[in-house]
């Protein structure tokens, strides 16, 4: 028997290092030792997966989790998760996360002056379809300080939280919009060292699932690793 | 062929709002097994608890099989399911009840000493770790081809201790810095 076929390493660049200096948490919080390369196992062709009763009437609608409207502007965010050879990711649990409109979120620790919604509580849950689909409607976040270095500040974002079909595919990522100033300055996105990976971390204004009358469209791809064709693939 | 995966980003400091819904602390569901129990603290560079990291767990049955994927629409599951995430306390402490799983084989009779995979994720981390907790006393840890891979002086890093008088129970400490650095895995 050959042995198992693994999911492909990471490109160059396309991924942050752990330990990137600007983004002040990682220098005590990244390992400093060289990581070990090991081949693939059954733990790692394998993964969780997840009871549909996680995902409530309103769990992909964060504008409806309350008994108002949440304030700010209404937008949808969709789009497909795809492995890197294109084939769809299918009923794969999505989490997401998110600051309110005016950058505070519902959050014990977050001190930012800005108000909270009592509408918005700034999580959502959703299965992709049959074609690697999701769909989440919410309200665009604000941006927010934070203290990496003086006068920081966050670009708006939307964290999203991807298992994939196995142990080896998980992908806890980030939302950005199209056009926001900070992201130049923003340690976080720029970890990324590839400048069109990074790219791929900014979602696209999108006019065919904009709803007239109603709200703005972004739409977000993400692609999770594909297998190797052979065992024996380095990348 | 140049990769077009999306990047990896940290969950930040308020993760628990979107990744809650999902903690899981005892993944014994499902499961006839032994219960045990896991405990340890996650340490940074200066030796500080992590009070804001999370683990995620992936494991093998009491058999060394892995859950099969539920089908589409499944609902109540009464199988073992594997899954397990648990957050760090304020003083960096984590505990969850689980089973040891069994050995794994493979078609080509490769074995693998019982372990569970592990993710950690927090703040600081642009990517996820990934590492395993192997158990003591085991004797199949001697001939595990990942252990294997692992330099000796390391190694125990990946191995939970006893602890007097709580059979059922293990320490883990997770070190993300230091003489005792835990052994991260590369994907």
């Amino acid at each position: 028997m050959p042995p198992l076929i693994g999911y492909r390493k990471y490109a160059p660049g396309t991924q942050p290092s752990h330990l990137h200096a600007p983004y002040v948490s990682s220098q005590k919080r990244a390992p400093l030792q060289a990581l070990i390369a090991i081949p693939a196992t059954p733990s790692d062709l394998s993964g969780p997966s997840f009871s549909s009763e996680l995902v409530t009437a309103h769990a992909f609608d964060l504008t409806k989790q309350h008994h108002a409207a949440p304030l700010g502007e209404r937008i949808v965010v969709s789009g497909r998760v795809l492995d890197e050879d294109g084939r769809p990711v299918t009923n794969s649990l999505i989490e997401i996360w998110q600051a309110n409109a005016a950058g505070r979120y519902l959050h014990k620790k977050d001190q930012h002056d800005a108000p909270l919604d009592p509408n918005f509580t700034g999580a959502g849950l959703t299965f992709t379809d049959d074609e690697g689909g999701y769909r989440f409607i919410t309200i665009r976040p604000g941006a927010y300080p934070w203290k990496n270095q003086p006068n920081a500040w966050r670009p708006a974002h939307i964290h999203f939280s991807l298992f994939g079909p196995a142990f080896a595919t998980r992908l806890v990522t980030q939302m950005y919009f199209p056009g926001d100033p900070l992201l130049a300055f923003d340690p976080i996105f720029n970890s990324v060292p590839d400048e069109s990976a990074r790219q791929r971390l900014i979602s696209s204004f999108d006019w065919p699932t904009t709803l007239p009358e109603f709200c703005l469209g972004f739409r977000f791809d993400i692609i999770l690793r594909g297998r190797n064709s052979t065992p024996f693939e380095a990348t | 062929m140049s990769s077009r995966v999306t990047p990896s980003q940290t969950v930040g400091p308020f993760f628990s709002i979107g990744l809650d819904t999902l903690i899981r602390t005892n993944l014994t569901a499902g499961s006839s097994a032994t219960p045990i129990e896991i405990r340890g603290r996650v340490l940074d560079g200066d030796n500080l608890p992590v009070p804001d990291a999370l683990l995620e767990i992936w494991q093998a049955d009491e058999n060394g099989q892995f859950p099969l994927p539920l089908p589409d629409g499944e609902k109540d599951p009464i199988t073992f399911q594997g899954f397990g995430r648990i957050p760090t306390s304020d003083n960096g402490e984590f505990s969850f009840t689980t089973i040891k799983p069994g050995p794994i084989v493979t078609a080509d009779d490769t074995l693998y000493s019982p372990h569970l995979q592990v993710s950690l994720l927090m703040r600081g981390l642009l990517r996820r770790l990934v590492t395993r907790l192997y158990f003591p006393n085991e004797p199949l840890n001697e001939s595990d081809p990942i252990l294997h891979l692992v330099p000796f002086s390391r190694r125990a890093t990946l191995v939970a201790s006893t602890i007097l008088d709580q059979p059922n129970c293990f320490e883990w400490n997770i070190h993300l810095q230091g003489p005792h650095e835990t052994v991260f895995f590369e994907e």
